[in-house]
């Protein structure tokens, strides 16, 4: 879908931002470039709608050379979220999300129609469309820059550390929503972070980039936890790159068996079989737990196989009921079987 | 000094008359200065040598006094309104050419980069994203630049004109206070009656900056 060939980026200050960098971008996939500042990840992602143009070298979006399109209309056809969200403050949140359809002509009412149904599918409330951006929080402001993204519908997205400037807690919820919204919508997105956790969950294949411009590494992240190509790429997935592996892993294969009953520790239950907390048998003390489901991460195996007192993970079914427990030697030998498999497939 | 309140309620309609003519030739030098001053200012902003050249030129236009400035143009206009507006005008750009400049630098250039980033061309980035965005810090000069105007339309009685300055020559030469205080109280009602419209439509033309969370 987004292709650079031998890419080059020299500022007028003599500096290199890009160097010869050859990368393919696939359609529908969610390519995350990453590195520290100055590593021209945010360069490389600017040259792609023409904020920023290569001394040398070509990209093509779709198979087109992008020199050769009128740089606002490609523009138009390229959705942009940039961090603290870039928002008209002038606009209304429903004028800002309408701001693209308007600049192609598609008439004020049918550019708001639109906007209005795209808060819903950001997750904002329709009432917000009439406020402006200043009365929104961080997090909403976020939502409505996606939303305008999105507007025209256009099949390539870039987002240049949208989620940079919000707390943690919003931050994973915005991340959840666009693993969400990509599932339904298939967009080629880029996404620029610094934010290396943040980079394993949503991309479908990370590029590291190093200072200097050059592209170190590009795989998927499985590939790039389990095989770092140097010490630079390993340095800078962190010590616990073992464990974010853990992170892409899910339960589902993870065996279980019947929770533990008469022992030290008994795992309490509501009427609808929910797990409430574990008991003491001895003293009748209470620890909670943190049921797990299929589709939750070894990671988070590992941590509750840690926490529970009795080595135990609760596993439950999607309306939370009790469908049995793993023990902690089970997601211990899952947890190493997923790294020789991730070394073996890379 | 006493008020003559028979003269005032027998010169009604010249009173009238001439705040309408006062008013008139203010609010037209304002407006003329802003169609000079917006396309001068986005030049300003936008070719970094010639900004201070810009500026400059306003500065020292406003430092020629205003007398002068009347008498420079009589043999161009003549005694006509049209010295006086022109006059006038001169006068206006010092603040708003200043204050547009200062209104197109406080747009964040974040959001002149989104604008540019969907795809707005340079034009329309400029009529629907800076001016809007700079129009409170225009909007300030507009504000000075009227009062101003207001309070100095009088210096052109010189030259045969000056609104409700006529108002003074005449209750100087016959030593009748009169005429002088209707015309010092009708130039601040003016003032404060237009200062105050201009307020308001300020508020109409901003409505992003009327509640704040």
């Amino acid at each position: 879908m987004i292709q650079f060939d031998a890419v080059h980026k020299r500022f007028p200050n003599g500096t290199t931002a890009v160097h010869d960098l050859s990368l393919h971008m696939p359609e529908g996939g969610v390519t995350v470039l990453v590195g520290s500042s100055g590593c021209g990840k945010t360069t490389t992602l600017r040259m792609i709608n023409r904020m920023v143009d290569p001394t040398s070298g070509t990209i093509e979006v779709g198979g087109k050379d992008i020199t050769r399109q009128d740089a606002a209309e490609l523009r138009r056809s390229i959705g942009y979220v940039i961090q603290q969200s870039g928002l008209f403050p002038h606009r209304t949140v429903l004028d800002n999300i309408a701001t693209v359809p308007l600049l192609l002509g598609h008439g004020r009412r049918r550019a708001r129609a639109r906007a209005a149904e795209l808060l819903e599918t950001v997750g904002l409330s329709a009432d917000s469309g009439r406020r402006y951006p200043h009365q929104l929080s961080g997090g909403q402001q976020q939502r409505v820059g996606v939303a305008r993204a999105l507007a025209a519908d256009p099949p390539v997205l870039l987002m240049d550390e949208p989620f940079g400037a919000v707390d943690p807690v919003v931050r994973t919820q915005l991340q959840d929503e666009l693993l969400r919204l990509q599932k339904e919508l298939s967009k080629t997105i880029v996404f620029v972070t610094h934010d290396i956790d943040e980079a394993v969950r949503l991309g479908d294949q990370i590029a590291v980039f190093r200072t200097g411009g050059h592209l170190v590494q590009c795989a998927s992240p499985t590939e790039l936890l389990a095989r770092p190509a140097d010490d630079f790429v390993a340095d800078f997935l962190g010590a616990e790159r073992g464990l974010k592996l853990l992170s892409l892993k899910t339960l589902a294969d993870v065996p279980q068996g019947p929770a533990p009953e008469g022992g030290a520790w008994t795992l309490v239950l509501d009427e609808a079989r929910r797990p409430l907390h574990w008991a003491s048998a001895s003293d009748g003390a209470e620890v909670p737990v943190r049921p797990l489901r299929d589709a939750d991460s070894l990671l988070s195996a590992l941590n509750e196989s840690v926490a529970a007192p009795t080595g135990l993970v609760a596993r439950v079914d999607a309306d939370g009921v009790l469908t049995g427990v793993t023990s902690r030697d089970d997601v211990h030998t899952h947890a190493g079987r997923a790294h020789t498999e991730a070394r073996v497939a890379a | 000094m006493t008020i003559d309140w028979s003269w005032i309620s027998g010169h009604t309609d010249e009173l009238t008359t001439l705040a309408i003519s006062h008013l008139q030739a203010a609010l037209t030098a304002v407006l003329l200065g802003l169609l000079i001053s917006l396309p001068l200012a986005v030049v300003a902003h936008r070719v970094r040598p010639l900004r201070g050249f810009l500026l400059g030129l306003s500065n020292v236009l406003f430092t020629i006094p205003s007398i002068a400035i009347f008498v420079l143009l009589l043999p161009i206009s003549g005694l006509t309104r049209t010295t006086t507006v022109i006059g006038l005008t001169v006068y206006t750009l010092v603040v708003l050419l200043r204050n547009t400049v200062e209104g197109l630098d406080s747009v964040p250039a974040k959001t002149k980069e989104a604008a540019k980033a969907m795809g707005t061309r340079p034009l329309r980035t400029l009529l629907t994203v800076e001016f809007p965005l700079a129009l409170p810090v225009i909007m300030a000069g507009v504000r000075i630049a009227t009062v101003m105007s207001i309070s100095l339309v009088s210096v052109a009685t010189y030259i045969g004109d000056g609104g409700l300055g006529q108002l003074f020559t005449d209750g100087f030469q016959r030593d009748f206070p009169t005429p002088v205080i209707a015309g010092v109280v009708l130039t601040i009602l003016l003032a404060v009656v237009a200062d105050a419209a201009l307020v308001g439509v300020q508020y109409l033309l901003t409505p992003w900056k009327r509640r704040r969370a």
